[in-house]
């Protein structure tokens, strides 16, 4: 075959991730996940469906929920990214170290008290999203709790956890905030 | 033996496993990279019955980044078919090549493996594959595939209807013929997906240098995949290790061998290099086992007063293309038939079961197998026969279960329940639901125009199976034991290590309470492995609502048998007797003096001083693995409440209420079984509301995004009003019984018969799940006449 390689062409992308500068040479048509989870080897972020319907890759971009299967990682050049691993931090905690884990974040003591995950693979977009959600309702009713999380499939806990601890993330998080 | 006294079992213990979940730690298979990772992509066939006429990779080969491009025939050579066997008379044996070689039976069979340095140049070079089929005729539903001049899938069968079986007790007939009131129906329930939120994948490495074949998969079952790929690859057992580190859920949809996982074996020792292959959800859609597609005629039998005297009932199970390892064809077929009895007296009945070959992707075991629809069928028959003799359903029911002294309880198929709830259960759900204010609620309701309703199920289950019954009849696999392997350090840490793979179970957390308290240690010093052959000692898997009641035997055995040992060392150290010893929490004190203790590390440390610090003949160390087989296995139960509106407009059904109360034996951590019982709930209400796996006349998979196959979103549930009835099982040790199907076995029964309630005014009784708007609406327009 003689034809020119038409997948030989990268470009570089420079963003930030979890408050760190990171550089990449990706393929035009390299998902964004596939770039963090394969480039930067931050696997927290999963892919469950590739078509924008799960919502286990969602992670926050330049502040808003998104799906990182849905985007190119070009796409996100110049961006500032939020991940699943980083969320610990943006609370006030210290990164932690890959391999490591470090305090939590309100969501993910939350979701641990009221058993909010089983098999955990939804529970990374299952947090960015209701992270996303406590940001625009600070104090959202069981029902906008539901709506707002509708954008997450989970197959195991039928959802019950899982409301339980963004109602209590969001009684934390306010009771932080008056604290303050 | 020892009694059991829990001090963590019992606890509501927060999962160990959670942490690292909830800060993008876990260990998918996805998320393994190891140096030199080739990626996998398979071709799969667009047609769903077919004749390869050409299939040729050659200019495949020559694109950039590839490495190699296998065909069914390259693969002939390197690995047997699968040929999931039982010695069930009246099962056809069929073949399953990990790679179509001649023909293709369903839309995604996959017919050639491309191994590329990325997925993305594996999924280009697919495109270049030349190929080409010469469609034959495609065999599209079970009833017309079961007439004589039906296509043939399977040519060595001489017949698309791969089992039939029957069970019967009593004459049913003429019982029957007697009854006082007999109701009758044919009930479908339609086919369904388990939808994991993690794809099936896997990653294969073979190390040239030890021989050792690795495989990481999204699995339920590691064990029993280890022993299937060293038979068709012929690679020696203990040279095979099969781990399943994090993996996203499973239901059953994970627990069977898959053609992916064998081509990725091969391909691995063939090129000695590692290959991942993850699969995408439209694959997943098309060629992950599918479940509960039945027709089942079914008619019961009553006196004047309400007492069951027989039931008979025909089941048509559609297969799929393929018969699954290890559970074969038979797996849901035969539960049907062996569960339809229920949770009552039935003094006749007759069960006959036929399943039939399809072209649609492989039927395979599915949350509940086979109970879903036998609670549909005989709980909806149940409600019917209510309406018929103007009776209550729950007194209804409560005539008729089976009694407390009637236990152990010898169904019609055979099978054994050692004791169930089944009364308390329907009591305190009648109790919960507030019964009268509940009708006084329907009546005003009903009175505004609403539709409203109410619908009961009860159920039993086999659980926690032992050797005298195979999971699935006559496979020649052993399913009746797990094992715990301890081992206590000279620290006094524990590593306990077993067979079981969960999926999202908790069994990190679990079984850590039952061997902190078997053993006497304290939860903390309690590690648990589990998942990986190379670590655990012989076992299979987590599968039928197994896990507690065979891993959770197997660790009281093991850590009363570590106990035991320890004492005796404790009472060399304190010159005491072994018996006057006890150890809890880490302490080992004399009974009758507490205040005379040893902490238990320096028992530990002392099992690995030597000979000349143990007490005479004692061999060193502190280590033991013990084997359960709890031989029948136990039964749960329990007794579901719906409480549902039909919308009178867009005819949506809303669930209002919805009450489980379960009797689950002995509960080792509340947090869990709630959890397990709210998300079997919530897949029983998809099951029941939106969910559908559709294939049109041409064998092709509508249904094949998330967009088309409906999982329910928070959006769509409720909270979920869970009971206990705590009844330690009799038989089984620590008194555990089975329980994470339960919720899914439940829930479309119940919904079911409150649809039924809610639209009773129009004559309208359910019997096809999934109950969705468009088909109300249709059975409304019926109901009314119109068109």
């Amino acid at each position: 075959m003689s034809e020119p390689n038409e997948h030989s062409r990268t470009r570089a992308i420079t963003l930030r991730v979890n408050g760190t500068e990171c550089r990449g040479q990706v393929e035009p048509r390299k998902l964004l996940v596939d770039f963090l989870r394969e480039d930067l080897g931050l696997t927290g972020s999963h892919v469950g469906c590739e078509h924008g319907i799960c919502g286990a890759c969602t992670i926050l971009i330049n502040g808003e929920a998104a799906r990182s299967c849905l985007m190119l990682a070009v796409q996100a050049n110049g961006a500032e990214l939020m991940t699943v691993e980083g969320l610990a931090h943006q609370a006030g905690e210290p990164l932690a170290l890959p391999g490591k884990t470090g305090p939590l974040h309100p969501l993910q003591a939350a979701f641990w008290e009221h058993h909010g995950l089983q098999c955990g693979f939804c529970t990374p977009g299952m947090l960015m999203t209701a992270y996303d959600l406590l940001q625009t309702n600070a104090t959202p009713s069981e029902k906008e709790i539901r709506a707002g999380l509708s954008a997450v499939l989970c197959r195991c806990t039928g959802y019950q956890g899982i409301v339980e601890a963004v109602q209590a993330a969001a009684e934390t998080l306010r009771a932080r905030r008056e604290g303050e | 033996m020892e009694e059991f006294t829990p001090k963590f079992t019992g606890a509501r213990v927060k999962r160990r496993e959670d942490r690292r979940l909830l800060t993008g730690q876990g260990a998918y298979v996805d998320d393994h990279h190891p140096p030199g990772l080739l990626h996998a992509a398979f071709l799969r066939s667009p047609y769903a019955h077919a004749r390869i006429t050409q299939l040729d990779p050659s200019v495949a080969r020559t694109r950039e980044g590839l490495v190699a491009v296998l065909t069914g025939k390259d693969l002939v050579p390197l690995v047997k078919p699968v040929r999931a066997a039982s010695k069930m008379r009246e099962y056809k044996e069929t073949s399953f090549p990990p790679l179509a070689v001649d023909k293709v039976r369903y839309v995604g069979e996959a017919l050639a493996v491309v191994i590329a340095e990325n997925r993305y140049l594996a999924e280009d070079a697919l495109e270049w594959i030349r190929v080409e089929y010469d469609p034959l005729p495609t065999v599209a539903n079970a009833q017309d595939a079961a007439q004589p001049d039906a296509p043939l899938l399977h040519d060595e069968a001489g017949t698309n209807v791969l089992l039939s079986r029957e069970f019967a007790r009593g004459d049913v007939d003429a019982a029957l013929a007697g009854a006082a009131v007999r109701v009758r129906d044919r009930f479908r329930f339609r086919r369904h997906a388990t939808v994991c939120m993690e794809n099936r994948g896997c990653l294969a490495d073979y190390h040239a240098g030890t021989g050792e074949l690795m495989l990481r998969s999204a699995t339920q079952c590691p064990g029993l995949l280890r022993d299937a790929l060293a038979d068709l690859l012929d690679i020696p057992e203990h040279c095979i290790r099969v781990v399943a580190a994090d993996v996203g859920g499973g239901f059953g949809a994970k627990s069977s061998l898959y053609p992916e996982e064998i081509v990725l074996c091969a391909v691995a020792r063939l090129l000695k290099r590692p290959v991942k292959w993850i699969s995408d959800r439209q694959e997943d859609l098309k060629t992950s086992t599918q479940a509960w597609d039945e027709i089942v005629d079914a008619e019961l039998g009553l006196q004047a007063d309400g007492t069951i005297i027989g039931l008979r009932a025909d089941v048509t199970t559609d297969i799929g293309a393929y018969s699954i390892y290890p559970w074969t064809a038979t797996v849901e077929p035969i539960q049907t038939i062996s569960f339809l009895s229920g949770p009552y007296r039935m003094p006749h009945y007759r069960g006959r079961n036929r399943g039939v070959a399809t072209c649609k992707a492989p039927m395979g075991p599915y949350r509940g197998v086979g109970r879903p629809i036998t609670t549909f069928v005989l709980e909806s028959l149940m409600d019917r026969a209510a309406r018929r003799l103007a009776l209550d359903p729950a007194e209804l029911r409560l005539k008729n279960y089976i009694r407390a002294d009637e236990f152990p309880y010898k169904t019609p198929s055979g099978l054994v329940w050692d004791q169930a709830s089944l009364t308390e259960c329907m009591q305190k759900a009648r109790e919960v639901l507030d019964a009268e204010a509940t009708a006084q609620w329907r009546t005003q309701a009903r009175a505004a125009g609403r539709w409203v309703g109410v619908g009961f199920a009860t159920y039993i289950e086999l659980t926690g199976v032992g050797s005298a019954i195979p999971v699935s009849p006559g496979m020649p696999i052993a399913t009746g034991t797990e094992a715990a392997f301890l081992r206590v350090d000279p620290a006094g840490t524990v590593t306990a290590t077993f067979s079981v793979a969960p999926q999202g179970q908790g069994h990190e957390t679990a079984l850590a309470q039952v061997v902190a308290d078997a053993l006497g240690v304290s939860f903390d010093s309690v590690r648990v492995i589990c998942g990986d052959t190379a670590l655990a000692p012989q076992g299979t898997g987590t599968y039928a609502s197994r896990s507690a009641v065979l891993a959770g035997g197997a660790a009281i055995r093991a850590g009363q048998a570590l106990k035991e040992k320890a004492l005796k060392i404790a009472g060399h150290m304190m010159e005491s007797n072994p018996v006057d010893l006890d150890m809890r929490d880490g302490q080992v004190f004399l009974r009758d003096k507490p205040e005379r203790w040893l902490p238990f590390r320096e028992v530990a440390k002392t099992a690995y001083a030597g000979l000349r610090r143990l007490p005479q003949d004692m061999e060193p160390g502190l280590e033991v693995t013990r084997f359960y087989d709890p031989f029948f296995g136990t039964a749960s139960s329990a007794t579901h409440v719906a409480v549902v509106e039909v919308d009178t407009e867009t005819y949506a059904v809303t669930i209002k209420r919805y009450i489980v109360v379960e009797d689950c034996g002995r509960i080792i951590n509340p947090l869990i079984v709630d959890g397990q019982v709210r998300g079997g709930v919530a897949q029983g209400i998809g099951a029941a509301l939106y969910e559908e796996v559709v294939y049109d006349d041409e064998g092709q998979l509508l249904t094949g995004s998330l967009v088309d196959y409906l999982v329910p979103t928070a959006s769509e549930l409720l909270p979920i009003e869970v009971h206990h009835i705590e009844t330690p099982s009799p038989t089984t040790l620590g008194g555990f019984r089975g329980m994470g199907e339960g919720g899914t076995i439940g829930a479309p029964a119940a919904i079911a018969n409150a649809v039924s309630d809610a639209l009773a005014h129009l004559g309208i009784e359910i019997n096809e799940i999934p109950m969705t708007p468009e088909k109300l609406f249709r059975l409304v327009r019926a109901a009314q006449g119109k068109p």
